[in-house]
């Protein structure tokens, strides 16, 4: 990543530490606003966080570790998440995952090789009518069965 | 004022909006304007309505035609048959799957009828993202009477004879909650939402924040004066994007109209709601852990007394309710709590939302009076099993909760009945399953979950609930052995009397539930390294009946590591070798005679 992206990036986080210093119980809000600016929290934004709010790193790192939203690595270019909530997985949403792991050739929580995918296997997200469902980005795909794997990654 | 003559009503909850209902909603508004229909026929986004499986859901008012399962190439018939000239289509009315007669109006639809909606009761009927909506339907008039009319004695009077009790899944009365809150003095005290929506299979509150994000504004709000507070805090997931969104919408239409903020309808009295979003953690749900995340630190629970009425958020007291509680405050104010005690059963009363998942017809949203019995929520409303499967059990309250057997079908649902049978509502998940699901495998699907939420901090629930997957783990893969099932039952009920908070008290008994219920099937994977339901792999075989077997050879070309064999010509049977088999299944999908079958 170029520098002076870099550095309009950390300018963008010190507004919204001034923003949101003052307020109570405010360091989670600004790590989330963190990982929207960076896509994920590296030691030297965590580093940047503590300073700027005053706390030890070890906290921001706590917290981050702690929560399952917040990645210490950098994300694929599409997030592939696949529910695995009781309705999915009381419909074969193993099956669904099992597939995709092996098109992808990775398990969950890592990103392929080439930076294509980030393959998740997330809770819940409340789309049971659906059921298997698998999110890419914003995109929503119901009822998948394995056989659709393939189709549904060649769109990306 | 111009005279709208149709009303389309199109779901906008996150079911229906992975299916397209927002280009559906897109193309409707186009077209009409395209044919000059604009300013007489109105589409409004609505929230959920409930029959998710049937999604995208459209409503045209003044008929009441109920459209389901809507494609964006359908919206130019509707306009054209329906709005222009009509006609109502018929073939995009919503059918029963028993039914012979097609209905045309939502309230003759059989999934509708037993329900009674007072926590649904906007969702799917008002635009969620327009306060003039909510206030049209006596929105904010529980507020102002309070306010003008009421003590906060009074409202913890109203909320006691209600009966109410907390939708979370314990279920504590709701009334002496709020009097426990409300009797500290403090200089600030809170008013905290629970939207932390984690279970598994539950998606109410998700649904009442979508489609009536204004009706637990006013409810907090209304708890704020009881208490004497003047600043509450939502606690949203953040994986809800839609409900984040429209939550942030109303609190700002609110300010704006006076009903939330300084001064409220003059009164004097003051109350601000800020939304603060999860990170994904389960155990965040827990009250505690809720209000320690709240505070921006790791979400840890922490023993109870003292309770938050005393010392909760930022060491102040607070009151803490979820998002289906709320939603039913304003009601029980309007139209009194002997309305609401009248309906449900002697201890638990009023209506209680279930989201329906699973191997059920009518994948959905129900809200039901208490006291229904499972077998009239999953065969007259859910439409019952799809696919001609028999009932095996439906398990409420997601990882804290227990499998129902077919034995019970015919309990009436209320908090105490389903203790009694060892499971708990819960927030209100209930998921079916046929006879193709392995109880065994289920328990291991929940305690992997709770395995991974754990937040570590008591040793119970760290240490004792990974035992027991490990174990779990040996019996789905054959490696079970003999006193495995007894040394769960002691680990469960070690673990259940010595974690610190709910989600380690809560976590075995999923496992003790199937146990108790379904010990042959525990039994079959550890003495005859069986899985009775052919879902654990490791001890599934397929295998060829060959009196059933045409030797099409279908099964063969399927095969994607070539275990299987044979030769129609030469007259060698098709045949399976187990050893090359990874028991994908494909040859038993493939098979048009049903001549392999899982054993």
């Amino acid at each position: 990543m170029a520098e002076c992206c870099q550095n309009e990036k950390f300018a963008e986080l010190q507004q919204v530490i001034d923003q949101l210093k003052d307020s109570q119980g405010s360091l989670m809000q600004v790590m989330q606003k963190a990982q929207d600016i960076f896509g994920y929290l590296p030691i030297e934004v965590q580093n940047f966080i503590a300073d700027g709010m005053g706390v030890p790193v070890t906290e921001v790192y706590g917290v981050a570790t702690f929560y399952s939203q917040f990645s210490l690595e950098p994300k694929g270019e599409h997030t592939l998440s696949i529910c695995l909530g009781t309705a999915c997985y009381v419909k074969g949403a193993q099956a669904v995952l099992d597939r995709i792991k092996s098109e992808l050739g990775i398990t969950e929580g890592k990103t392929t090789a080439d930076g294509r995918f980030t393959l998740l296997a997330t809770r819940c997200l409340g789309c049971c009518g659906l059921a298997p469902v698998l999110t890419i980005g914003e995109e929503v795909y119901g009822r998948v069965v394995p056989d659709d794997v393939p189709g549904i990654l060649a769109k990306y | 004022m111009e005279l709208i003559r149709s009303h389309v009503m199109v779901c906008g909850g996150t079911g229906c909006t992975s299916s397209n209902s927002l280009q559906i909603i897109a193309k409707m508004e186009a077209l009409l304007k395209e044919k000059g229909l604009d300013n007489e026929v109105k589409v409004v986004r609505t929230g959920c309505f409930g029959l998710c499986a049937a999604g995208p859901i459209m409503i045209i008012y003044p008929e009441a035609a109920f459209y389901s399962h809507v494609q964006v190439e359908d919206v130019e018939e509707i306009v054209n048959e329906h709005l222009i000239k009509g006609r109502v289509v018929q073939r995009l009315l919503y059918k029963e799957d028993h039914a012979e007669a097609q209905h045309v109006a939502l309230n003759e639809v059989g999934f509708y009828k037993k329900q009674i909606r007072v926590a649904l009761r906007n969702c799917g009927v008002i635009d969620p993202e327009n306060i003039n909506e909510y206030i049209a339907f006596d929105g904010y008039q529980a507020l102002a009477k309070v306010l003008t009319e009421y003590t906060p004695e009074d409202v913890v009077d109203i909320l006691k004879r209600s009966g109410l009790r907390g939708r979370g899944g314990a279920g504590f009365p709701t009334g002496l909650k709020w009097d426990l809150a409300r009797k500290p003095v403090a200089d600030q005290k809170y008013v905290c939402c629970n939207a932390d929506e984690g279970d598994p299979g539950a998606f109410m509150d998700r649904s009442v924040l979508e489609g009536d994000p204004h009706a637990v504004l006013e409810a907090m709000a209304i708890a704020g004066y009881t208490i004497g507070a003047n600043q509450g805090y939502i606690y949203v997931r953040a994986e809800y994007p839609i409900a984040v969104h429209r939550l942030g919408v109303a609190i700002r239409q609110a300010k704006e109209m006076g009903l939330l903020g300084e001064n409220i309808l003059g009164t004097g009295f003051t109350f601000n709601i800020d939304l603060r979003l999860g990170a994904g953690a389960f155990v965040c749900g827990e009250e505690t852990a809720l209000m320690t995340s709240i505070e921006g630190k790791r979400g840890e629970p922490h023993p109870r007394p003292p309770f938050p009425a005393v010392k909760g958020l930022f060491g102040k007291p607070t009151l803490l309710n979820n998002v289906e509680t709320y939603a039913n405050i304003p009601q029980i104010i309007n139209k009194g709590p002997e309305w609401f005690a009248s309906m449900g059963t002697e201890k638990s009363k009023g209506t209680k939302v279930f989201a329906l998942g699973g191997k059920i017809t009518n994948t959905g949203l129900v809200e039901i009076p208490m006291g229904t019995t499972l077998r009239e929520i999953i065969y007259d409303i859910g439409g019952g099993i799809p696919g001609g499967k028999a009932f095996k059990a439906a398990q409420t309250g997601g990882p804290s909760g227990g499998c129902i057997p077919a034995a019970n079908l015919d309990t009436p649902i209320d908090y105490d009945n389903l203790i009694a049978i060892g499971s708990m509502m819960g927030s209100g998940g209930l998921i079916v399953m046929d006879e193709d699901n392995c109880m065994v495998d289920i328990a291991r699907f929940f305690l992997d979950f709770t395995v991974d939420e754990s937040c570590g901090k008591c040793p119970p629930c760290r240490i004792g609930t990974r035992r027991m997957l490990e174990i779990l783990n040996r019996i789905c893969d054959g490696r079970g052995r003999e006193g495995d099932i007894e040394l769960l039952e002691t680990l469960g009920e070690n673990i259940k009397k010595s974690a610190l908070c709910g989600l380690g008290q809560t976590a075995p008994n999923p496992v003790l539930s199937t146990i108790h219920h379904f010990r042959d099937e525990y039994e079959a994977h550890i003495r005859e390294k069986r899985c009775p339901a052919g879902v654990c792999t490791k001890l599934t075989k397929f295998v060829i009946n060959q009196d059933v077997c045409k030797k099409c050879g279908l099964c063969s070309r399927t095969c994607p590591v070539g275990a299987i064999t044979g030769d129609r010509k030469a007259g060698i049977p098709f045949t399976i070798d187990s050893a090359k088999c990874i028991k994908c299944g494909a040859c038993q999908e493939a098979c048009k005679f049903g001549a392999i079958s899982r054993k």
